[in-house]
């Protein structure tokens, strides 16, 4: 599964300038895709797939969102963009997710 | 097997924005959203058939910081005053061009109890197709914490700092949502992102009726509030559970018909003649206080606590229901 925001990232790369515009309009829609907030994470949601049941909550809650479904409904994790607050982990009724310390 | 999620996979949220880690705000705007396109599709055909006017505050500074935005869908940043006039104004264009949908304004809770209230109480009582949504994080976290007309009793804020003289917050919390049901508006509901599918449902229905509705939405806010990041949920979900926030729904300001949800957490819940009428809370409102930094306090003062209880207590007869709130086993 490819993320949803495939399409938004490529434009914003290709088209975003810092040059101001009159009345300071943003011309592209969801050009926040550029800024890669996941350098933020002090920890890692680890999905563990087959504890997964798929009642979509962690996708439900994710407030980037940093987790888009698969073709089976299963959720995806976009490190890109997942600024590691635990939400999913805190809710995931299975214990699917974990929080793991990123190690630099 | 294939399994579809109960909700539409369209985003109109995009990640990449300034809000904190575990911001329960951006959760609630991103499911508003989402909600909102699946009533616009359901009503009109077209998912994307609505625009957003949203006054300053938190998700305004946060999804907007030039020359990047977070949404996907037309969107424009007013003053703190005039989101509900702005939108009020779109409509009309709207209505006068000819093109279907609804405009949906979004305000914090300082940008409608406070500063943009009578703009609010305006463009509620014109009647405009216009969904007004608050996200009540209960102060003004994007300033730095000062306390709102919206902040609990009791709480801490820049503004309001426990100490000697004083015990937080010292006013009771101002409910908007009952100002709103006050216009005799079609549609007024509190919601709350501890309860997603609610909130939803009730996003909704106020997108499909005809006529103004305003949605209170309670999102937790981890940096105002000192809370552990991946708790937001489950304090949101403990202040349904405790008796803190009341989940209604109010239908053309018609106060006597209004339709309670049931809390959970294990609550009582008694009706008379289809009509709840009492509710005895299993959980005590401690529980839903000791995650959180801003109340930290109170649990040297438990008088400020009794005080608080009674509070809500009142809050409730005014909602019609008698509201048992149990303290806590010593």
């Amino acid at each position: 599964a490819e993320s949803p925001f495939k399409a938004d990232i490529e434009r914003a790369q290709k088209e975003l300038t810092e040059k101001m515009t009159p009345g300071a309009i943003a011309y592209i829609p969801g050009s926040s895709v550029i800024n890669k907030t996941g350098s933020w994470r002090v920890f890692r949601p680890e999905f563990k797939k087959d504890k997964c049941v798929r009642c979509f909550l962690c996708y439900i809650y994710c407030p980037e969102p940093a987790i888009y479904l698969d073709e089976e409904g299963y959720p995806v994790f976009d490190y890109d963009y997942c600024k590691g607050c635990g939400i999913c982990a805190n809710e995931c009724p299975t214990n699917a997710i974990e929080m793991v310390r990123e190690v630099k | 097997a294939v399994r579809k999620p109960p909700i539409t996979t369209r985003e109109y949220w995009a990640p990449g924005h300034a809000a904190c880690a575990g911001c329960g705000c951006a959760t609630a705007l991103r499911l508003a959203t989402k909600a909102f396109s699946e009533a616009m599709e359901e009503k009109y055909g077209d998912p994307n058939a609505f625009a957003i006017a949203q006054a300053t505050g938190c998700m305004e500074v946060v999804s907007a910081v030039f020359p990047y935005t977070a949404w996907k869908v037309p969107w424009v940043h007013v003053a703190f005053e005039n989101a509900a006039a702005a939108a009020s104004g779109i409509e009309a264009a709207w209505k006068k061009k000819g093109i279907k949908g609804k405009i949906l304004a979004i305000g914090g809770d300082g940008g409608t109890a406070d500063i943009g209230l009578q703009a609010l109480s305006g463009m509620l009582e014109r009647g405009h197709n216009v969904v007004y949504l608050m996200y009540d994080n209960e102060a003004y976290m994007n300033t730095g914490i000062q306390r709102s007309s919206s902040t609990p009793y009791g709480a801490w804020t820049t503004t309001s700092p426990p100490g000697k003289y004083s015990i937080g917050e010292d006013r009771p919390k101002k409910w908007v949502a009952l100002i709103a049901a006050a216009h005799m508006i079609p549609y007024v509901a509190t919601a709350s992102i501890g309860n997603p599918f609610d909130f939803v449902k009730k996003v909704k229905k106020a997108a499909k009726v005809d006529g103004p509705a305003f949605v209170q939405v309670h999102c937790t806010c981890p940096t105002g509030w000192r809370t552990p990041l991946e708790k937001g949920i489950e304090i949101a979900r403990l202040a349904i559970e405790t008796g803190m926030w009341p989940l209604f729904e109010i239908e053309n300001g018609d106060i006597w018909h209004i339709k309670i949800q049931p809390p959970g957490g294990g609550a009582k819940v008694y009706k008379e003649g289809g009509r709840v009428v009492r509710i005895e809370f299993k959980k005590p409102i401690e529980e839903y206080l000791k995650y959180q930094g801003r109340f930290k306090h109170l649990f040297k003062r438990p008088e400020a606590i009794d005080e608080l209880r009674n509070q809500i207590k009142a809050m409730w007869k005014v909602l019609g229901v008698e509201a048992i709130l149990p303290k806590p086993e010593e």
